[in-house]
């Protein structure tokens, strides 16, 4: 019978896992990003309660979480085990090594990138997804709906937590901006036509996503959003 | 025979083999022409050293005209030093200015284990090759031309990855280590062309499974093997092995 063999434990399966998890969790940050920003509709949180409601009962996002979760942490075991495996690719270092003459800081660093990220989101999940999924928001608003809003409101009232958020959509920009284009060429979408099309598009992802994101905790610490 | 001007500090990996520790050994060099190549401007230390009844620096060479693959210096950082599109033999000591400090290193990664200073093993290469890197066809007279109508277009494309030297300049200068751009131009100079058919799957998955077992690191698409290449190989042929890779792991039927 014919098998997969090798296909996922060898360096180029390696990387398909990389690229496949990380496009997905690409397109999670497009729905995450776009419900969050229905705080900017700026009427004291009742129209994205609704977007929370929603991802929180909908028995397909709910599927869905599941399959996140995984995909994130494949992606943080597979990340850290190809970094470990990389450093030990070259045992002795080089006493002079001029990467900034060949690439991009942040492509010789998503390991760092990515392990900010990790500290980040032990930090975010607490704050929110526990809250929400598990140890319950304590507050309903006019609707009638969980009131994840005022959670927000709360956290961000602690200058410490807003400076964290900012920082981690700092490390988001740079992760995505090597990790968006970078997932294609592992798939091996390299073209002529269409590659200088999904480099911008990516660079235009990366800053949308992380610019929005690092609004949010800004705008409601300064008071902007009530 | 030295007949120039200019004064160098050079900091030089020494290392007795690939078992001893090595360390950088400072040479003061002086008046030495900025015509020179680099690897002149080595041989002239060389005479020095010689003369002076102390062991020469061990650095593999061979055409010094660029198309050999045999030179391999880590320059000040780079592979082949700070010019672009050339080999450590087509450097000119015109590329540095007088009273320079230039640190040389041997390309480093546990798949290229240093035999002496700056001579590395790079018979890993060799053995990805030898696990698949040619066309099973029977020898006897030379065919038509022509007899296989190729278009141009291809046909270049498959001659821009042949016009890979082996060099490793890819391997040395990647954070990973990591052989893939190499490995891409020697499946990608068959996978084109119509010859490279018959054997294109089981190509790409023996001499990959022979790049991972040789050592090397996993690409994560820095870019940095491109822009150091001396040859200029694309990274297009890195995602033309993703993607035979993925034809013959998951689409083709025959096992290997």
């Amino acid at each position: 019978m014919a098998s997969f063999g090798n296909a996922f434990s060898s360096s180029i399966g390696k990387k398909l896992i990389m690229g496949i998890t990380g496009l997905f969790l690409i397109l999670f940050l497009i729905v995450h990003c776009f419900i969050n920003a229905l705080i900017f509709v700026n009427d004291g949180g009742l129209t994205f309660n609704i977007g929370a409601h929603f991802m929180a009962t909908n028995w397909l996002i709910r599927a869905s979480e599941v399959i996140l979760m995984a995909g994130l942490l494949l992606h943080i075991i597979q990340g850290l085990r190809l970094t470990f495996q990389n450093q030990a690719a070259r045992p002795e270092k080089y006493a002079v090594y001029d990467g900034k003459a060949n690439s991009k800081w942040y492509s010789r660093s998503m390991g760092l990138l990515g392990t900010l990220l990790l500290i980040f989101l032990i930090v975010h999940l607490s704050n929110f997804w526990v809250v929400s999924r598990f140890t319950g928001i304590p507050t309903e608003d006019a609707n009638g709906h969980e009131d994840l809003f005022a959670v927000m409101k709360e956290t961000f009232q602690n200058v410490w937590l807003v400076v964290l958020y900012v920082l981690a959509m700092g490390s988001l920009l740079y992760h995505l901006l090597h990790g968006f284009a970078s997932a294609f060429q592992t798939l091996g979408w390299n073209h002529k036509k269409y590659s200088p099309l999904i480099k911008a598009l990516g660079v235009w992802y990366s800053i949308i996503i992380a610019v929005v994101f690092a609004a949010m905790p800004i705008a409601m610490y300064a008071g902007f959003i009530n | 025979m030295s007949t120039g001007n200019m004064n160098l500090t050079l900091k030089v990996w020494r290392q007795k083999n690939n078992k001893a520790k090595g360390n950088l050994v400072d040479y003061k060099m002086s008046e030495i022409s900025p015509d020179m190549s680099f690897l002149e401007m080595f041989d002239v230390l060389n005479e020095q050293l010689i003369n002076k009844g102390e062991e020469p620096i061990v650095f593999d060479h061979d055409c010094r005209e660029g198309i050999c693959g045999a030179c391999s210096m880590y320059i000040n950082g780079r592979p082949h030093g700070p010019k672009e599109g050339i080999t450590t033999c087509q450097l000119h000591m015109r590329s540095f200015q007088d009273g320079d400090t230039i640190v040389v290193e041997p390309w480093r990664a546990k798949a290229f284990p240093v035999i002496k200073d700056l001579a590395v093993d790079r018979t890993a290469f060799d053995r990805i090759i030898a696990a698949g890197g040619f066309i099973s066809v029977n020898t006897g007279n030379a065919q038509d031309a022509n007899a296989l109508p190729i278009p141009k277009f291809q046909a270049d494309s498959a001659f821009e990855a042949a016009a890979c030297i082996g060099c490793g300049a890819c391997v040395a200068t990647c954070k990973n280590a990591s052989a893939m751009l190499f490995t891409s131009a020697k499946i990608s100079q068959l996978a084109q062309l119509p010859q490279g058919q018959p054997e294109r799957y089981r190509r790409v998955q023996s001499m990959v499974a022979q790049m991972d077992a040789e050592g090397f690191g996993n690409c994560t698409n820095t870019g940095a093997c491109e822009a150091e290449c001396p040859k200029g190989i694309s990274l297009e042929n890195i995602a033309r092995m993703n993607r035979d890779f993925y034809s013959a792991k998951f689409v083709s039927e025959e096992e290997v």
